[in-house]
C-alpha cells in the first residue's frame, strides 16, 4: 500500500482531534462539581471518585447499563442468525424479485428512526411488549438486519463458488455445509457484521427511549437525570459518559485484529 | 459469475423479510393511516384526505414554511459534511500505517467515536464548547474569538458540523482503509515500473479500487445526516432560534411535542420518500459506474 508524503502528521493531529473531546469529558468526570465550574485545568486537582462511586452503587444508575447491553445482545444474535441465509441466498441465487427485494431491505436502513418511533410505541404496546428488552431488540432489527445482510452478502460473494459445489458433491446437505464450512469461512465478516449491529445498536437514544419507561430503560436515557433543579450535575454526566465509552473500547479492542482481519479479506 | 436461478432461495430469505416487514410495514401502514386524518384527542380520527400532504407541499402555510426550511438546511448540513469527511476520511486512510502494532491501535482510536451512544457524543461537545468549563469554548474565547454556540447562529453551525466530522470521518477512513488492503501488491509494482506519479497511482489504482467501499460511505453518511436527530438536538436544541432544526427535530417536535399526528405522519411519509428516491439514484448511479468500468476492464 503506497503511501502519502507526510502522513505521520495528518494522522496525528486526526487521532489528536479525536482523542481531545474524550480527554476532556474524562478529566472532567474525576473533577468535583466545585472544581469543573470554578477553575480550567488541564488535570484535576483534587481527583475524586465519587462520581463513580455514586453510579455504581445506586441501582437506577447501574441498571441501566444492563438494560442497554441486554437489548444490544439480543438485536446482534438475531440480526447475524437472521441475515446470514439470507445473505447467502442473495450472493448465490436469482429469484423472483431479489433486487428489488434487497433495495427494499436497503431503504428500511434509511428510514429515519424519528418517523418510527410512535408507530412503534403504539406497536409495542399492543403486543405488550413494551418496556422490555426485546422492544427495543426488534425494533433495531428494522436498520441492523439489512445492514447485516449488506455486509455478510459481500463476504459470501467473495468466497469461490467452486467450495459450495465440492461440498455438495461431498453429500454436505445445506445445513451442514451452512455450518461446518461456510460460517468458519466468513468468520471474519461475521465479525465484522456484528461489530456493526453492536455499534448502531449501542448509540441509537430515540427508539430505546421511546420503547422504554422503567425496566428497560437504556444508560442513555437515565443520564438525562442529572439536569436538576440545583442546575446540571456536570461531574456525575461525565463519569456516565465515559462508563457508555467502556463497552463500545473493550468491543473494539478484542476485535481489534479480527476487523483489521476482516476488513481486509476481500484481498484474495 | 452467473448467478443460477432458484426460487427456492426464498426460503433463505424469508425469515428477514418477516422481521424487516414486522418492523417496517406494520407501522409504515400506521403512519399512512394518521396521514389522512385529522384528531381532535379522545382516539377520535376525522378523514382529512390529502390535506395534511397539501398544507405540508405549500411553503406559505405554517407548516410547510417550517418543513422547506428544515429540509434546506438539513441538505445543506449533509453536503457540507460529505463535502469534507469523504475526502479526509480518503486521506486518513491514505495515511494509516502499513503494518505493526501502530495499525491496531489506529484502528482502535478512529473506530472510539463510533461506539459512543449519539447523546452521549452531544454532551462531550455540549461540555466541550461550553465557555466556561469546556477546554475548546475556553480556549477560543481566551485567544480571542468570540465563540458562544448557544447565542449564535454561526458557532451552533461550526459546532454541529465539526462534531459531525469528529463523530464519523473514521467511518470513511475505515472502509476506504479496507478497500486500499485489498488492493494486491503487484498493481503498485507495476506503476512503479510504469514510472507512474503519485498522483497516477491514487486515480487509476487507488480511486477505482476503493469505488465499492466508497459508494457504502457515502450512502451511509448521507443517510445518517439527512436523518440525525440527537446529536444536534443535544447540543443546541435545534436552536438558536430554529437555526440548526434539522427535519427530524423538527418532525419530533410535532408528533410528540405539539401531537399533531396527522400532519407529522405527512411529514414522515414525505421525509422518507425524499431519502429514499435521493439514495436509489445515488446507488443506481454509482453501480452503473461500476459496471461500466469492470465491463471495461473485462475487455481491456
Amino acid at each position: 500500500m503506497q503511501s502519502i508524503p507526510g502522513r505521520r502528521i495528518i494522522l496525528s493531529l486526526f487521532l489528536v482531534f479525536l482523542l481531545l473531546p474524550i480527554y476532556w469529558l474524562v478529566n472532567m468526570s474525576f473533577k468535583t462539581n466545585t472544581e469543573i465550574v470554578s477553575t480550567m485545568t488541564l488535570w484535576p486537582n483534587h481527583p475524586t471518585l465519587a462520581n463513580y462511586t455514586r453510579i455504581f452503587t445506586d441501582e437506577s444508575w447501574y441498571s441501566g447499563y444492563i438494560h442497554s447491553l441486554n437489548y444490544v445482545v439480543i438485536n446482534t444474535i438475531i440480526s447475524i442468525a437472521f441475515a446470514l441465509p439470507a445473505a447467502y441466498a442473495f450472493s448465490r441465487y436469482r429469484f423472483l424479485g431479489d433486487k428489488h427485494l434487497f433495495f427494499w431491505l436497503l431503504s428500511n436502513r434509511m428510514a429515519p428512526p424519528a418517523v418510527y418511533a410512535l408507530p412503534f410505541f403504539n406497536l409495542y404496546s399492543a403486543i405488550g411488549l413494551f418496556d422490555t428488552p426485546w422492544a427495543v431488540a426488534l425494533a433495531h432489527c428494522l436498520f441492523n438486519v439489512p445492514l447485516a445482510v449488506w455486509i455478510l452478502e459481500g463476504f459470501v460473494s467473495s468466497v469461490p463458488r467452486e467450495i459450495d459445489e465440492t461440498a455438495f458433491l461431498d453429500g454436505y446437505s445445506f445445513p451442514k455445509f451452512f455450518v461446518k464450512i461456510l460460517v468458519p469461512l466468513i468468520a471474519s465478516g461475521i465479525g465484522v457484521a456484528a461489530f456493526f449491529c453492536f455499534m448502531f445498536s449501542w448509540v441509537e437514544l430515540l427508539l430505546a427511549r421511546t420503547l422504554t419507561s422503567v425496566d428497560a430503560k437504556p444508560i442513555s436515557a437515565v443520564m438525562t437525570r442529572t439536569v436538576s433543579a440545583a442546575g446540571m450535575d456536570w461531574g456525575l454526566l461525565a463519569a456516565a459518559g465515559v462508563l457508555t465509552i467502556i463497552p463500545g473500547a473493550l468491543v473494539i479492542w478484542f476485535v481489534r485484529n479480527y476487523i483489521a482481519r476482516g476488513f481486509a479479506l476481500g484481498r484474495v | 459469475m452467473d448467478k443460477t436461478v432458484n426460487q427456492k432461495a426464498w426460503f433463505l430469505v424469508l425469515p428477514v423479510f418477516l422481521i424487516v416487514a414486522f418492523s417496517a410495514v406494520l407501522p409504515l401502514m400506521t403512519v399512512v393511516n394518521y396521514s389522512f386524518q385529522d384528531t381532535f384527542g379522545n382516539n377520535q380520527f376525522f378523514w382529512n384526505g390529502v390535506g395534511w400532504f397539501k398544507e405540508l407541499l405549500d411553503p406559505s402555510t405554517d407548516l410547510g414554511s417550517r418543513f422547506f426550511a428544515s429540509l434546506w438546511r438539513n441538505l445543506f448540513f449533509s453536503a457540507v459534511i460529505l463535502a469534507i469527511e469523504v475526502p479526509l476520511g480518503i486521506i486518513v486512510a491514505l495515511s494509516m500505517p502499513r503494518e505493526g502494532w501502530r495499525v491496531a491501535a489506529c484502528l482502535v482510536i478512529l473506530a472510539l467515536p463510533l461506539l459512543i451512544p449519539w447523546n452521549v457524543v452531544g454532551t462531550i461537545w455540549q461540555i466541550f464548547g461550553r465557555p466556561d468549563i469546556g477546554l475548546l469554548g475556553y480556549v477560543l474565547n481566551s485567544i480571542g474569538i468570540d465563540y458562544n454556540y448557544v447565542s449564535n447562529e454561526f458557532d451552533a453551525w461550526a459546532t454541529v458540523i465539526v462534531m459531525d466530522v469528529w463523530h464519523w470521518t473514521s467511518l470513511v477512513a475505515l472502509l476506504c482503509y479496507a478497500g486500499l488492503k485489498s488492493i494486491p501488491d503487484a498493481y503498485y509494482q507495476a506503476a512503479q515500473i510504469d514510472g507512474a506519479s503519485r498522483w497516477a497511482v491514487f486515480t487509476a489504482i487507488q480511486l477505482p479500487k476503493m469505488h465499492r467501499v466508497l459508494l457504502i460511505a457515502v450512502l451511509l453518511r448521507f443517510m445518517d445526516s439527512f436523518m440525525i436527530y440527537t446529536e444536534p438536538f443535544v447540543v443546541t436544541g435545534g436552536g438558536p432560534g430554529n437555526s440548526t432544526t434539522f427535519v427530524s427535530i423538527e418532525l419530533v417536535k410535532i408528533a410528540l411535542g405539539q401531537f399533531d399526528l396527522g400532519k407529522a405522519a405527512a411529514l414522515s411519509l414525505v421525509y422518507n420518500l425524499i431519502i429514499i428516491i435521493v439514495c436509489w439514484v445515488f446507488y443506481t448511479v454509482m453501480t452503473n459506474a461500476g459496471a461500466d468500468r469492470s465491463r471495461t476492464e473485462g475487455a481491456a
